[in-house]
């Protein structure tokens, strides 16, 4: 991949008295879009799909400017080659599933497709709807042949609207893999629009946080989690840090799995995972607790030592301490046991995680197999 | 009960000139239609309440109109017939002319409602996949709307095969030219011992407007399929 940002985003939108300001670049892979409904997600999606033109800036995907407000250059949606999945799947009632995926096909000349039909419904498991018609196929089934619809368009980046919202979280449990799929297989930028942090941190590289329509923050995910200051928009009960780990070891007696990070290894309950699976996870807050010294007789099966890197000061009871254990920790204590620990940025510390309370729905798995090599 | 030639020629005119009306009005009244549901311009409630004018005038009026426009001396006939030798002044394209204007409302409305059922998210939808405007409307919009311009062009027809007081008013009752069955049935009416001939203009009249209303049925509910 180039070494240029995959989506670069510099705009200025006004809609009403909606105000839009949105600047950003994101790294190949999947961005995902973060913030309350409302704080102005979709219509910078809609911008960067050309269906809504922004007042000033512009927009890069690769090295393709898609507008520019300075040069005068706005592309016609049609001419953007984005592939946009949107939050109802919009499927064509008059034609059948086969009609609604090739439907983008016919626009590109065949040198400039690079996926094909068989490909497409081997990755989204439609292969048996082809003859059926959208009116007959179950939400989660819509939208998958909405997301195979898009891509057989033969996209340069791919937007998804929130296409999950409207399922239930079985449905939605169903989809997320093969979202996973096509962010490991397919190789181009995708853009993921969620309120849901739980499968922003399995699903993203990059995260871009919205709040009443500004971008207030962008960078890879794990950076972004670890920021005590954006604490209040990603959420203060699931807050957490994002680990990259890796399947280091199987106990069988007890039943539980070995992960190595960056500073050293965590034990979780048993993974179905081969050694070496690389994956991600997200350890809350409020499954951390802090010690001044290594403690020998708990019932904590990770400690891990660090150093306290950031306290967050906060009105309420508990604060978010941010701890540097070879990789960003965030744990929750009371303000109490801060002036009690008498803890200042540089303190060394132990953390104390509870195996069972890391969040094993979290888990990026499979997520990372293919692009981080280390 | 056998049909005099007179009687076969209106009912030959009366089908000519339903068909023509509606095969001219019918893209016509698609665009209009896609017009004002779509667009929004200043006077857009005007151009909505012109198109809608020949239901709630009397058709002697349209009539009147047509033969002020369209006349050979009118505002447009006058410039045809001096340009091109044109003019559709009592003539069958005359009346063909007059019983399209006064179908036009039922065609719009019918195109317009069924549009109006359209998401224009789907048209979008298709635009980002790479279709052009044009694409989508041929490829998404328009089969979507094919019941509504099934039952529109029906109820249309069927209006046409009705018209009168336009007819006779901007191209006259001219024996196969521009008599029509509605005024081949006035004119059997007013005619002493027409009764006979007025019967069977009856007969052919509901004949065909029954025809019209249970195809009109019966292809709404195919397509809705």
């Amino acid at each position: 991949m180039s070494t240029s940002p995959a989506l670069h985003v510099a705009i200025k939108h006004q809609v009403g008295s909606f105000k839009l300001q949105a600047e950003f670049s994101a790294a190949p892979g999947l961005t995902a879009f973060f913030g309350r409904s409302g704080s102005g997600k979709t219509t910078l999606v809609n911008l960067i799909a050309g269906l809504a033109t922004p007042g000033a800036g512009r927009i890069e995907v690769g090295d393709d400017v898609l507008f520019d407000a300075n040069k005068g250059i706005n592309v016609s949606p049609e001419r953007r080659r984005v592939g946009y999945v949107f939050q109802e799947d919009r499927l064509f009632p008059h034609m059948t599933v086969r009609g609604n995926l090739t439907y983008g096909q016919r626009f590109r000349n065949k040198a400039t497709r690079y996926h094909y039909l068989d490909d497409v419904t081997d990755l989204l498991d439609v292969g048996a709807l082809l003859d059926r018609r959208p009116a007959g196929l179950s939400g989660g089934e819509r939208q998958r042949v909405a997301i195979g619809r898009a891509l057989l368009s033969s996209p340069d980046i791919l937007l998804m609207d929130e296409p999950l919202a409207s399922l239930d979280s079985a449905r939605k449990s169903q989809i997320l893999p093969f979202i996973e799929r096509l962010r490991d297989d397919v190789g181009i930028p995708i853009v993921y629009v969620s309120h849901a942090i739980d499968e922003v941190v399995r699903l993203a590289d990059t995260m871009v946080i919205m709040d009443n329509g500004s971008t207030v923050a962008a960078g890879p995910v794990e950076d972004i989690m670890s920021r005590l200051d954006l604490r209040p928009l990603t959420g203060r009960y699931e807050a957490g840090a994002v680990f990259r780990v890796r399947v280091a070891g199987q106990d069988k007696t007890y039943g539980l799995t070995e992960l190595a990070f960056p500073g050293g290894r965590l034990w979780v309950p048993a993974l179905d995972q081969p050694l070496g699976y690389k994956m991600r996870m997200r350890i809350r807050a409020r499954d951390v607790s802090l010690s001044l010294s290594r403690p020998l007789d708990s019932s904590f099966l990770n400690i891990v030592e660090g150093k306290v890197m950031e306290i967050r000061s906060e009105a309420g009871p508990q604060t978010d301490i941010l701890v540097d254990v070879g990789t960003p920790l965030i744990a929750r204590v009371t303000r109490k046991s801060v002036a009690a620990m008498r803890l200042r940025p540089g303190t060394k510390v132990f953390a104390l995680i509870k195996a069972a309370a890391i969040d094993r729905h979290a888990m990026g798995l499979g997520g990372t197999r293919q692009r981080h090599k280390s | 009960m056998a049909l005099s030639s007179l009687e076969m020629e209106a009912l030959r005119l009366s089908l000519q000139v339903a068909l023509w009306a509606i095969g001219v009005s019918l893209p016509l009244g698609i665009a209009m239609a896609w017009v004002l549901v779509r667009k929004t311009f200043p006077g857009r409630i005007l151009l909505d309440g012109i198109v809608h004018l020949p239901l709630i005038v009397p058709p002697v009026v349209v009539g009147y109109l047509l033969l002020v426009i369209m006349g050979r001396r009118g505002l447009v006939g006058a410039w045809l017939w001096d340009t091109f030798q044109i003019s559709i002044a009592f003539s069958w394209q005359g009346a063909a002319a007059a019983a399209g204007v006064m179908a036009f409302p039922l065609l719009v409305r019918s195109i317009r409602q069924e549009l109006e059922a359209v998401d224009p998210k789907l048209e979008q939808a298709a635009c980002t996949l790479g279709a052009r405007p044009f694409v989508v409307f041929v490829t998404v919009t328009l089969p979507l709307i094919v019941p509504g311009i099934l039952t529109g062009a029906i109820l249309a027809f069927a209006r046409c095969l009705g018209e009168f007081g336009a007819t006779i008013t901007f191209v006259s009752n001219i024996p196969g030219e521009t008599r029509t069955l509605p005024l081949a049935l006035y004119t059997a009416v007013q005619s002493p011992g027409g009764e006979g001939a007025a019967l069977r203009l009856v007969m052919i009249s509901v004949a065909l407007a029954l025809g019209a209303l249970i195809t009109s049925e019966y292809l709404t509910r195919r397509t809705r399929k």
